[in-house]
């Protein structure tokens, strides 16, 4: 089926099967690889994308369900080289290990700060319990979504 | 800060951040190609059986498969494994657990994999199997290997010192423990992954996520029957490795597949199941242990039996038992010591490399022992250990000597200052209704590199380029710790360049040069030593033809500053793209190897498990310390706050210390709580991420790391391995706790809430 959906800004008309997961359609059609996967079944987060806003799981969402909405994925975030501010602080305050939670990461992070522009450090604890890192033990993570909102105050 | 010449010992920002957080760096699993297959396999049905016959035609008539390979296409020794290769790519005469692959399917998608492998059939002859290493040890036990005079026994090592267990009789104190310790699960977000083709000049070419590339082209060449030269292996940064990507896991399938699929690309992506099946895990242990000591404290004879479970095969079972025996007996001295241990063949998943590589199950063990019996003899367990802790010049418990920095006697005195130990009574005895707090501490040691025998080299190549800028050829993967951006560090300090300066070559068997695994502590040492040398021949060179450009002989009066060098007598800048020009191309490389130095004293052990890598000669020292909290009414452990001291010698990067010390303690955390990989009669049941609980960003608490600075000077600026000495302590440190808090030693891993529910209702019961 025809499918049509604003994909980081751009308006996309995709020919693809309806039942082919929304994960595969971005990293293997579009090539758009930055959306990780890592369990296919909802539990690791790494293929978190924003639909309208909101952080879901492409792993989980099939392609017909991108129709008519706007996406975003981890590629629509920084403007050209420069870093969105969520992104430029998971690399000052070294949250980015392996690298392969990170984008997921970053749009549970934008999500949240979306919701709570001002979170505690256990709220963002909270935001991002969703997603899976094995390398960080976390710690740095919250220290850069903390970061970023204090950078960005009420902007997002 | 463009201009602005980059500092060893500053928190650099990782030059991989960028790309990974923008989503463009790309990671084995992100290549795709045109026209691509992909290929799976179809794992045995039994744990234990031979194979009468494998018909695959079934699987060939679904539309869509292109072909299915068993162990007749494959032309080399079909044989994989480091050091002992017994493990088959496809299995051939007999299946020795349910992750060994039987056939590769390669087919246009991946939903005709699975299709195409409940097609294909296998006869099977059924054989009884082994699944608990002490049965697999019994002389009639059946045996995986027939070929092995050893039968199911791997390897096996006895350190025998002074009198041995016979002066536990002459210890005032004596206690006495058993543990099991289950396996763990590396867990990776990236699975095993790769993309094989065979290129225009006939060249098998394969990008795979692998902590070994250059090993694993020697391996695929016997294997496969192919010579090297005909392989070349790319190793982009890795979605996590942790020891599960030490060595071939994909790569022998996808090869062959390449080889196979009339000239198509290959891709392989293990989905989360087939990793939690056919991936290595951290041994599961067995661990029967006494300690023994004197009137006054000290330490006087340890007797310690380990069994460790290797799985169907040896993967680098051998030197984790050899690196377990090492680090039986901790961080202490003791002059009478037996500690024998055995790695055993059994038909269970594969046990391999994992962080801590033996040293976090005997660790768990022996620092328990240490607690029980500091309270027997009524001592506070930190003073207990301060007391018996090794200096430099003494020996371990298990004879190895400590002539290179040793730091875990100021480890121990910064945490007896620090307020979480000097508070903790006061915090005990805080805890709300129906919570019981308790804090808990451990001590322990991690050995760097690869031992005396196998000789742990790294070979560096630095190019400056045209440009003015240099090229930095990494010899070893980056599995996400950072080792490739440090070197971006380390190479900028010496040759007084920015950041940006430097372009960074991820490993390539086609244009790196060989510089061993990404594992045992050993990265940043063998490679930054390689690199920095490297560096240094490089800047010699340089500024030798600034010199023959008339800027006079006195190398004193030349700096190397970023793009630029300067005469600073006359102020003068010549830029580096000048003289890049008037340099030869084989000028502007420079290559440099560094061989690891060993210990090379009086033999303790017998060859075999000097071979596995005993003794070692560096090693990282720490100890750590947990306040948990235990809900009476569920038996859940929190725990509440974290501190590690660690001497990983000089920190070379601030940030990338905290990143290694935070990420090894939640992933012990982990294995102290939760992490339970259970498996039944051989079949896994904890097929994916619901049912194996790693912990999540509510799980654990900021942890505080206190660097103890002290100075390894065989190390790069002094420093030393720390990619493994943070997963070693949390378990003991929180069973302590755990102990403290309930009055009882749970045997069993992990420290589950059903299990510290338990007991605390027999302790009510009492």
């Amino acid at each position: 089926m025809l499918i049509k959906f604003y994909l980081n800004g751009d308006l996309k008309e995709v020919n693809s099967d309806p039942d082919k997961r929304a994960v595969d359609l971005l990293r293997e059609d579009l090539g758009l690889t930055g959306t990780k996967e890592g369990c296919g079944e909802g539990e690791c987060g790494a293929c978190s994308i924003l639909v309208d806003g909101v952080s879901k799981l492409s792993c989980l969402m099939l392609a017909a369900q991108l129709d008519g909405h706007n996406i975003t994925t981890i590629e629509g975030l920084a403007d050209g080289e420069k870093l969105h501010p969520v992104q430029a602080a998971f690399v000052d305050r070294g949250a980015v290990q392996c690298g392969f939670c990170s984008p997921g990461m970053a749009i549970a992070a934008l999500d949240l700060l979306r919701r709570n522009p001002h979170p505690q450090r256990i709220e963002i604890r909270q935001g991002l319990s969703g997603n899976l890192c094995r390398c960080t033990g976390y710690q740095k993570i919250v220290d850069a979504v903390e970061a970023a909102a204090l950078e960005m105050g009420d902007k997002l | 800060m463009k201009d602005r010449a980059v500092a060893a010992g500053t928190a650099l920002p990782r030059a991989d951040g960028p790309g990974k957080i923008c989503g463009t760096e790309k990671y084995a699993a992100d290549y795709y190609h045109e026209d691509m297959l992909w290929a799976g396999v179809k794992n045995s049905d039994h744990a234990h059986a031979l194979i009468e016959a494998i018909d695959v035609s079934g699987a060939l008539l679904i539309p869509g498969v292109h072909a299915v390979l068993t162990h007749k296409d494959v032309k080399g020794t079909n044989r994989v494994g480091v050091p002992e290769s017994d493990q088959p790519v496809l299995a051939d005469y007999k299946v020795c657990y349910k992750g060994d692959p039987v056939a590769l399917i390669m087919a246009e998608s991946r939903e005709l994999i699975e299709k195409a492998a409940a097609a294909i059939k296998v006869e099977y002859q059924p054989l009884p199997p082994v699944f608990d290493p002490e049965q697999a040890l019994l002389p009639d036990a059946p045996v995986l290997h027939e070929n092995r005079a050893d039968k199911n026994l791997l390897l096996n090592g006895t350190i025998e010192r002074g009198k041995g267990a016979l002066a536990l009789e002459e210890c005032a104190f004596i206690v006495e423990g058993e543990f099991h310790l289950p396996a763990q699960e590396h867990a990776y977000l990236e699975t095993e992954t790769g993309v094989a083709w065979l290129n225009e000049d006939g060249v098998l070419e394969l990008v795979a996520s692998t902590q070994t590339p250059f090993r694993d082209r020697l391996e695929l060449a016997h294997a496969l029957g192919l010579p090297a030269d005909q392989i070349r292996i790319k190793a982009p940064y890795l979605g996590g490795g942790f020891g599960g990507k030490d060595g071939i896991t994909v790569q022998g399938l996808l090869g062959l597949a390449a080889l196979h699929s009339a000239g198509r690309p290959v891709k392989m992506w293990n989905s989360r199941e087939q990793s939690f099946l056919a991936s290595s895990k951290r041994h599961p242990a067995h661990m029967h242990y006494r300690l023994g000591c004197r009137q006054d404290g000290s330490l006087h004879a340890l007797s310690c039996r380990i069994v460790l479970d290797s799985g169907a095969y040896a993967s680098l079972g051998g030197p984790v038992l050899a690196l377990a025996l090492e680090h039986a007996a901790g961080v202490y001295r003791m002059e009478n010591v037996h500690i024998e241990g055995f790695c055993v063949y059994t038909n269970n998943p594969i046990s391999g490399a994992f962080r801590g590589f033996g040293a976090p199950q005997v660790l768990a063990a022996l620092e328990q022992m240490v607690d029980m019996l500091a309270d027997k003899l009524g001592m506070d367990p930190l003073e207990f250990r301060l007391k018996n802790a090794v200096n430099r010049g003494d020996e371990l418990g298990s004879g190895v000597l400590m002539s290179r920095s040793t730091g875990i006697t100021a480890c121990l005195q910064a945490m007896q200052q620090h307020p979480l130990w000097i508070d903790r009574r006061q915090w005990e005895k805080d805890a709300p209704p129906f919570k019981r707090r308790a804090v808990g501490i451990a001590a322990g040691l991690q050995g760097t590199g690869y031992g005396p025998v196998v000789a742990d080299v790294a070979n560096a190549k630095l190019e400056l380029l045209l440009d003015g800028r240099f090229r930095i050829y990494s010899g070893v993967a980056d599995m996400g710790q950072g080792n490739n951006p440090t070197n971006v560090q380390i190479a900028g300090e010496i040759m007084g360049q920015p950041a940006d300066a430097f372009e960074l070559l991820q490993p390539d068997t086609g244009r790196s040069l060989p510089s061993g695994s990404s594992s045992a502590s050993r990265t940043t040492y063998s490679f930054g030593n390689a690199l920095q040398g490297a560096c240094l021949l490089l800047k010699d060179r340089i500024l030798a033809r600034v010199g023959q450009m008339g800027m006079g002989i006195y190398k004193e009066d030349l700096l190397l500053a970023p793009g630029r060098v300067r005469h600073i007598p006359s102020g003068k800048d010549i830029p580096l793209t000048f003289i890049a020009a008037a340099m030869s191309e084989s000028e502007r490389v420079s290559i440099n190897t560094f061989t690891a130095p060993v210990a090379r004293h009086k033999d303790i052990v017998d060859p075999a498990v000097a071979a596995a890598g005993f003794p070692h000669l560096v090693f990282s020292f720490a100890c750590h310390l947990a306040r948990i909290e235990i809900d009476e009414l569920t038996g859940e452990v929190t725990v509440c706050d974290y501190l590690a001291c660690t001497d990983g010698g000089r920190v070379l990067n601030p940030q990338l210390y905290e990143q290694q010390i935070q990420g090894g303690i939640v992933q012990g955390i982990g294995y102290a709580l939760w992490e339970d990989f259970k498996v039944s009669a051989g079949e896994v049941q904890s097929t994916n991420l619901s049912t194996y609980i790693i912990p999540g960003s509510l799980d654990v608490p900021d942890i505080i790391s206190l660097p103890v600075e002290t100075v390894e000077d065989t190390g790069p600026f002094g420093m030393k391995g720390i990619g493994e000495i943070g997963i070693n302590l949390p378990y003991p440190a929180i069973a302590n706790a755990v102990a403290r808090a309930t009055g009882k030693r749970i045997k069993t891993g992990p420290l589950s809430a059903e299990r510290v529910w338990q007991v605390l209702q027999a302790g009510e019961e009492q």
